[in-house]
């Protein structure tokens, strides 16, 4: 179980994440939503090592993640993808992926051998499968659609074989079948890897659709956390985000 | 649907052609000219090539490698001169202390990200510039290292001999490319590329990023280093240029004409650094002056480097090849 309890980022005196405490058990699928600045993505980075916050506790499964450098938060089992994918985009898809097996195996140094190492090749194939991407793995990653550049940095944190993984707008930029699709391929990977997943969504009617739990951020405090029926009617949220007709007014 | 990637046995093979072509030469050719040619375009080759793993694969622009490329001339000059030891022993000191070298100035630079490391790599280099020109004593100053660099035989080879010396020099920049092809095509020259192109999200992947910059600072350092042998012996002294900033900016160009895509592109580039340096010095006295305008015209013209330009036009054949195909 993910835990994160009182915590607190401010940059320059104003408040990204104010007394946030939300509790994710293994397995849990949760959406965070809220509007622009809410601190969703700051949030993210607290939990991923990518900030350090200023107080409050991180732990995953009793140890605390606070303090600990980005690997060893990846090796306690934390991976994250990015709301503007973050891919390496002179590499293939291959290589790409090849080059995040050989980073989480520990052999990032090796000079003895060529690359790739043998080993690194069944877990490879097995991501770009899950994720759908085996037809591109020739492709240099620059020259990939947005979409599959998207599912491309999903599949790098995949490779580090993550209990968590933080998915920030997923489906950021994509038009609506290419959203569905998506969506669809990210429900199927939770429930197929067994894997606590938190998303970061402005679509209310895929959070609405597929998440099971929702905690709603707004100016850097947690407004609202519950199912989708709690959350459509609860009127504070309606009032800072929704607006009257509920999912409509979602940027 | 795998891009092929080059394999150990085809570089052994390329190699081996290479050397024996570069080993026979001199019998189909003989010039006096041409051999001190291959020679410093040798020396070249080693610092451009060690240059680029940091210029083109790692992303790292050190405006300072020509520290390394004098330091190893210095570092084996003086443990010939000084300490009267065989060219062997000479060779793995200069080989340690250029890899000492680049370990301090790269647990210092590699804190420093982009145009602040350039900086910073170009200070170090003019600090080991003033203190050869101050360090009279050990180092002759601003005459260089004097009176030759004794050359005693070594298992049978005597670099004294200008052929020995001309196959020594060979053989040391083949297996000194195979070796960076090797660093280049390995896990870890991968590992170099992602930080490259993503240097954030390599973090995020786990990935030390400083353990490995500086790993890759400390061997191109030494591939430089031995560049910079090379050339000591080939001069039989050590002068301050070679420690200059515009050793620097050579090896730059060099990566330059020849291309950072490609692995051979920078040996490339020396190659054709030093014919054109041959070539204008003997035809006019503007020798800058005509550099520029053909470094501006690679530069405005095409943009990349010969070697870029080839294996792009490659690249483009091929894919439309394969799309006319199917």
């Amino acid at each position: 179980m993910l835990e994160v309890k009182g915590l607190h980022k401010s940059f320059g005196g104003v408040a990204a994440i104010s007394d946030v405490t939300i509790d994710f058990p293994s397995g849990s699928l949760t959406a965070i939503i809220g509007p622009n600045g809410a601190g969703k993505s700051t949030f993210f980075n607290l939990i991923s090592g990518g900030l350090v916050p200023d107080s409050g506790s991180v732990t995953f499964n009793g140890n605390s993640l606070i303090g600990r450098s980005r690997a060893q938060i990846i090796d306690a089992g934390i991976g994250r993808a990015f709301q503007v994918a973050r891919i390496f985009p002179t590499l293939t898809v291959e290589e790409s992926l090849l080059g995040a097996v050989t980073a989480h195996r520990r052999r990032a140094q090796n000079i003895s051998h060529r690359f790739p190492l043998p080993e690194m090749r069944d877990r490879m194939l097995e991501v770009a499968d899950m994720l759908g991407l085996t037809e591109k793995l020739g492709v240099t990653s620059a020259n990939l659609s947005h979409g599959d550049q998207k599912l491309l940095d999903i599949a790098l944190a995949l490779v580090l074989d993550p209990k968590v993984l933080l998915l920030d707008e997923p489906t950021a930029g994509m038009g609506p079948d290419e959203r569905w699709r998506m969506i669809e391929r990210v429900h199927e990977l939770w429930e197929r890897e067994k894997l606590t997943l938190i998303f970061i969504e402005h679509d209310m009617d895929i959070v609405f659709k597929i998440a099971p739990k929702i905690s709603v951020l707004c100016y850097g405090r947690l407004l609202a956390e519950g199912t989708p029926d709690q959350i459509r009617t609860n009127p504070a949220v309606i009032e800072a985000y929704l607006g009257t007709e509920h999912g409509e007014a979602a940027v | 649907m795998f891009a092929t990637r080059p394999n150990l046995t085809r570089d052994l093979i390329i190699a081996a052609a290479a050397l024996i072509v570069l080993l026979l030469l001199p019998y189909v050719w003989p010039s006096r000219m041409i051999n001190d040619l291959v020679i410093r375009v040798s020396a070249f080759a080693l610092f451009a090539t060690s240059l680029n793993l940091l210029v083109g694969y790692t992303g790292m622009v050190s405006f300072g490698h020509g520290m390394f490329f004098g330091f190893g001339a210095y570092a084996f000059g003086l443990s010939m001169q000084r300490l009267g030891v065989s060219i062997p022993t000479a060779i793995l000191i200069t080989i340690v202390s250029s890899a000492l070298l680049g370990l301090v100035v790269g647990a210092i630079s590699i804190r420093l990200k982009d145009i602040y490391f350039s900086f910073i790599t170009l200070a170090f280099q003019m600090l080991l510039y003033s203190t050869v020109i101050a360090w009279v004593p050990l180092t002759g100053g601003d005459q260089g290292l004097m009176g030759g660099i004794p050359r005693p035989p070594f298992l049978g080879i005597d670099l004294s001999i200008e052929s020995h010396r001309y196959a020594f020099a060979v053989t040391l920049v083949v297996i000194g490319l195979l070796a960076m092809r090797q660093i280049v095509e390995s896990p870890f020259g991968y590992t170099l590329r992602m930080i490259r192109d993503n240097t954030e999200r390599a973090t995020f992947l786990g990935i030390n990023v400083f353990r490995a910059k500086l790993t890759a600072f400390v061997i191109a350092g030494v591939f430089g280093a031995l560049g910079g042998m090379v050339m000591a012996l080939f001069v039989s002294g050590a002068y301050p240029e070679f420690v200059n900033w515009t050793m620097s900016g050579e090896g730059i160009f060099m990566i330059m004409l020849g291309g950072l895509s490609t692995f051979i592109g920078p040996a490339a580039g020396a190659v054709i650094l030093s014919l054109l340096n041959d070539v204008i010095t003997r035809g006019t006295e503007h020798h800058g002056l005509v550099l520029g305008a053909v470094i501006l015209l690679f530069a405005l013209g095409l943009r990349k480097g010969v070697t870029d330009f080839i294996a792009d036009w490659f690249r483009v054949r091929r894919e439309a090849s394969s799309r006319s195909g199917g």
